[in-house]
């Protein structure tokens, strides 16, 4: 039903059941918000949103506030400004006085509001920071005295995440946001997804920083320092230089890189593409020799882990090939020292990923050999924008470069694995040749692009009628496994990414969640597709190349010893 | 000389009263008797023109309150009894239940068919373990007897009830948090709307009344509406429970009209202030309520009487201080409270009601400066209006009355 209501003086219709904030949205006027999230039940908690409605004694939280016929609101009255000031004033007297050393000084929602709205005096006084910091994660640092306790971090491991590891404990002026039985992060069942950082207004949630020890090894004269870069981050990393999101600045970052000191600089697409030969004979395998299924993939570290611990009855489903950045590990470590002759120990192997769990996945044990892990260091994207940042060199301003070869050679459906869905649709590809030896028709799959939580389509191939699944977010994921473990039996292969639309927005991603921002850098790799013509795995010459030298053909003794792993129930 | 009205405390100092037989032998489950003669709707009329107002201290009309459950029955609905009765100067509830626990089991199954639902709870604060298990005891008694369970006194309507212990925190008084607690989550109250008879316990059509209020349930059911409404004043319908506490000669719980003066509440019920010292100031409705001055306490006791004062009926908790009292100490434990007892959910009551805490912990300790009365002012500004539940509003605006009220005093610290 219509209505028609009054904001800010201004007559505008509006839906029944809308809330004020929606409307005031779509007028063109900012509400500001600290707990609010997009697609999820508001909380009410920071109070920022207030605003004055005629007629109503106490100010209402426009992010919940139904609107209702010939209601008067006003967003910015008097009133509302000095009662938000306020809420910021207290906010800020409970909060550490340290934003010039903040990770989060340049885009905190906390500094940019006093700003905003004025603070500029201390009126009030300052509580010490008391809480101890959780330092204990390999992906995420937690400072409990910078959270203004809005609650964002816990709606998003619980609500999309289907996670749950952290919670706010405590009461009242107590209380803060922390992990049961008084565990760190480490011990928790945190799966290292880093959505909670993208959530955070603040800087109480960040990645576990490794810039240092990326400048040691390039300043280490005895370190020979190679460098991947997930597919991801050539569209998002343009961002952290302030440019719209969308923009592909591949060779900007691979001759930013050169710059820096990085002896190569090879494309984490290439193993996608490797993956995929794996992956795609591993699940032809599995149908025909009547291994298990639905086949899931595995190049999503957080999703792992996730399996790990609460389902391990599926563990054996998981596709034993190692991640794309595990792959490219290796065989920087293994193939490409030995061919170039150089000693594993002093090869420093650091990878740029959109991923906070990648950070995690590197320090598995089981990613190395002889004592040595694949990878050293895993960089965010954000940590690469500060890197490029200290080292003087701005993204926009750079002569384009190709990566090193062999391993800087990609198709374009290794790059696409950047996106939800992009795994299987490069799978398909590559899988309908492997199983027919025709080429798919249509390239593009449409039924598992897009930002749906879960994506479903059956393929024809050959006699076989696929049936597969793309599942983003764990909380998605939890609903097909709940499915399948229910009987389900018509899926044979299904994705999962652990974040919400894929490693575009990964959890080391530029900051927020915005949306549309998401859809754009999707689209950016989408764009690449279509304009290029190496659109299938199996079609990438180094690829076969690595084979013909070296790996023979997929799933052979030497690529298991190589590209693949195992998995383990991990108790919660 | 004031009358006292014994109607909810008839059975206060009588043995037994969680027995059926003794019960009713004293017009017990006449109610619910004549209830089941009755259409639920009519029942929910008969409360509205008894113009019962919710005893938990918000009064809002329970007839009303009763109308919004939806007419369709979609889903279970919940009733629950709040009994978590924790505002400081309150222990009304915990009379009734200790001396006539099957009034309000009666009334809570005459709101059960009212209501139509499946299931009642009573939410009772963790500390009352013996009155829990006496209205164990008491609701297996009703069960034993057809009062409760299936097909109750053969007239199809099925209903029980459960009684559930909090843990000891104020904030599930308040009736979102309440669910929520009572749903096994953190006590932090929900954002209105939905309101809980839309969407409640377990998302289902959910009515919270307390103690007192479904205690008025059967005496109104027992004859009707109007004779419940004429048992008040004038302006207010029926008895109302004072606890007088503090500095009277004769601390206790009474039962009189509705409206009552509160001079003559402490003069007569209460047998005036202690040891003849002079009156000083006066909560009249549990630590919640705005103070008033010696001066003020000329008033009716009933819900409008008492808005128009600047205060609160509230629980009727009425706490009388005498001329030896320090109202910056009443304050400081005041605030103590509230800060202990906030939740923590929302912004300003989190922070604001700690920054007056701390404010005020300083100048009691004579480091306050001339700006320390301007920042409790401020931030009881900033609380009152924007919190999410009432929990942070009540305490701001105890806080600004008694500054207000008694500001000498607080100035008085800075010197």
């Amino acid at each position: 039903m219509k209505m028609q209501i009054e904001l800010n003086n201004r007559k505008l219709e509006a839906e029944s059941g809308e809330t004020i904030l929606s409307v005031a949205k779509r007028a063109g006027i900012n509400i500001p918000t600290l707990c609010y999230l997009e697609h999820l039940k508001p909380a009410g908690r920071c109070r920022i949103c207030v605003v004055e409605v005629d007629g109503r004694k106490d100010l209402v939280p426009s992010c919940s506030f139904p609107v209702s016929d010939g209601m008067k609101i006003h967003t910015h009255s008097p009133r509302v400004l000095e009662a938000r000031k306020n809420l910021i004033e207290l906010m800020l007297a409970n909060h550490p006085d340290d934003c010039l050393y903040c990770n989060r000084n340049s885009n905190c929602d906390l500094r940019q509001l006093a700003d905003q709205l004025g603070v500029r005096e201390r009126e009030l006084v300052h509580v010490e920071p008391h809480f101890e910091i959780d330092n204990s994660s390999p992906s995420l640092v937690r400072d409990p005295n910078k959270c203004i306790l809005c609650g964002k971090c816990v709606r998003v491991c619980e609500e999309i995440q289907g996670v749950a590891a952290i919670e706010l404990l405590g009461r009242g002026f107590e209380s803060f946001v922390g992990v049961e039985n008084n565990k760190n992060l480490a011990t928790s069942r945190c799966i290292n997804c880093g959505q909670c950082i993208l959530a955070c207004p603040t800087g109480a949630l960040t990645e576990k920083s490794q810039i240092q020890d990326v400048i040691d090894a390039l300043n280490d004269p005895e370190k020979y320092v190679v460098v991947q870069h997930a597919p991801a981050i050539s569209v998002t990393l343009a961002e952290e230089f302030g440019v719209e999101a969308g923009i592909d600045v591949d060779g900007a970052m691979v001759a930013a890189l050169r710059r820096m000191g990085f002896d190569k600089v090879f494309d984490t697409s290439f193993t996608a593409d490797l993956t995929i030969m794996e992956e795609g004979s591993e699940l032809v395998s599995r149908i025909v020799n009547g291994g298990k299924l639905p086949m899931l993939t595995s190049c999503s570290p957080g999703w792992i882990k996730f399996v790990e611990q609460f389902y391990p009855d599926f563990t054996g489903n998981l596709s034993t090939c190692k991640s794309p950045q595990q792959m490219m590990g290796a065989i920087i470590k293994r193939i490409f020292a030995q061919r170039e002759d150089i000693d594993p120990a002093k090869i420093f192997s650091v990878s740029i990923m959109p991923c906070t769990a990648k950070k995690f996945e590197a320090g598995r044990p089981e990613m190395g050999e002889n004592g040595i892990q694949d990878v050293d260091v895993v960089l965010t994207t954000r940590e690469l924008g500060r890197l490029l940042r200290m080292y003087g060199i701005d993204i926009r301003n750079i002569e384009p470069e190709q990566a090193d070869s062999p391993f800087g050679e990609r198709t374009t459906a290794g790059k696409i694995f950047g996106a939800t869905g992009g795994v299987m649709e490069a799978a398909l590809r590559t899988g309908y040749y492997l199983v027919t030896g025709e080429l798919m028709e249509h390239l593009e799959i449409t039924p598992v692009r897009g930002l749906d939580g879960i994506k479903e389509s059956k393929i024809k191939v050959g006699d076989l009628e696929l049936g597969v699944a793309v599942a983003s977010s764990l909380s998605k994921a939890r609903i097909l496994l709940d499915e399948v473990k229910k009987g389900r039996s018509d899926l044979h292969f299904i994705e999962v990414m652990t974040c919400p639309g894929g490693c575009v927005a990964g959890g080391g991603q530029p900051i927020g969640t915005n949306v549309d921002k998401i859809k754009a850098r999707s689209q950016a790799l989408y764009k690449l597709d279509d304009s290029e013509t190496m659109r299938m795995s199996h079609e990438n010459p180094s690829v076969k190349k690595l084979y013909e030298d070296y790996l023979g053909k997929p799933l052979s003794e030497k690529s298991h010893h190589l590209l693949h792993t195992h998995y383990e129930k991990r108790p919660i | 000389m004031i009358e006292e009205k014994k109607v909810l405390t008839r059975h206060v100092g009588v043995p037994g009263m969680e027995k059926v037989d003794a019960y009713m032998n004293d017009g017990g489950y006449k109610g619910l008797k004549n209830a089941l003669d009755k259409k639920p709707q009519d029942i929910i009329e008969e409360v509205k023109k008894s113009f019962l107002r919710g005893r938990g201290g918000a009064g809002f009309p329970t007839g009303f309150k009763w109308s919004f459950i939806p007419k369709e029955k979609t889903k279970p609905h919940y009733i629950i009894c709040n009994a978590d009765e924790g505002e400081p100067g309150t222990f009304k509830d915990r009379v009734i239940m200790e001396n006539d626990p099957l009034l309000l089991i009666e009334g809570m199954t005459i709101a059960g068919y009212a209501l139509q639902c499946d299931m009642g709870f009573i939410y009772i604060r963790g500390e009352f373990r013996k009155i829990a298990e006496k209205l164990e005891t008491a609701i297996e008694n009703a069960r034993n007897a057809n009062l409760l369970g299936k097909n109750i006194l053969g007239k199809g309507f099925n209903f029980d009830i459960l009684v559930m212990r909090g843990a000891g925190a104020y904030i599930c008084g308040e009736e979102t948090a309440l669910i929520e607690s009572l749903e096994g989550k953190r006590g932090e109250p929900r954002m209105k709307p939905p309101f809980p008879a839309v969407e409640g316990l377990y998302k289902c059509p959910t009515i919270v009344n307390n103690v007192e209020t479904l205690a008025c349930i059967p005496i109104i059911m027992q004859s009707n509406g109007k004779s419940f409404k004429d048992m008040g004043t004038f302006q207010s319908a029926g008895t109302k429970l004072y606890g007088i506490s503090g500095h009277v000669n004769n601390p206790g719980v009474y039962e009189y009209p509705m409206g009552t003066n509160l001079k003559d509440l402490i003069e007569q019920a209460a047998g005036g202030v202690k040891d003849g010292k002079k009156l000083k100031a006066v909560i009249p409705g549990g630590l919640s309520a705005p103070i008033l001055k010696a001066d003020e306490i000329d008033l009716d006791m009933d819900f409008d009487a008492c808005i128009k004062a600047g205060t609160m009926l509230g629980s009727g908790g009425v706490i009388v201080m005498d001329e030896t009292t320090s109202i910056p100490e009443v304050a400081k434990s005041t605030i103590d409270f509230f800060v202990h007892e906030s939740c923590g959910q929302c912004t300003p009551c989190r922070e604001g009601l700690h920054k007056i805490q701390e404010t005020l912990t300083k100048m009691m300790a004579g480091e306050g400066d001339e700006n320390s009365l301007k920042t409790i002012f401020k931030i009881a500004k900033t609380i009152k209006g924007t919190t999410l539940c009432p929990l942070g509003d009540a305490g701001a605006m105890a806080l600004e009355a008694m500054v207000t009220k008694f500001r000498d005093e607080f100035e008085a610290l800075n010197k």
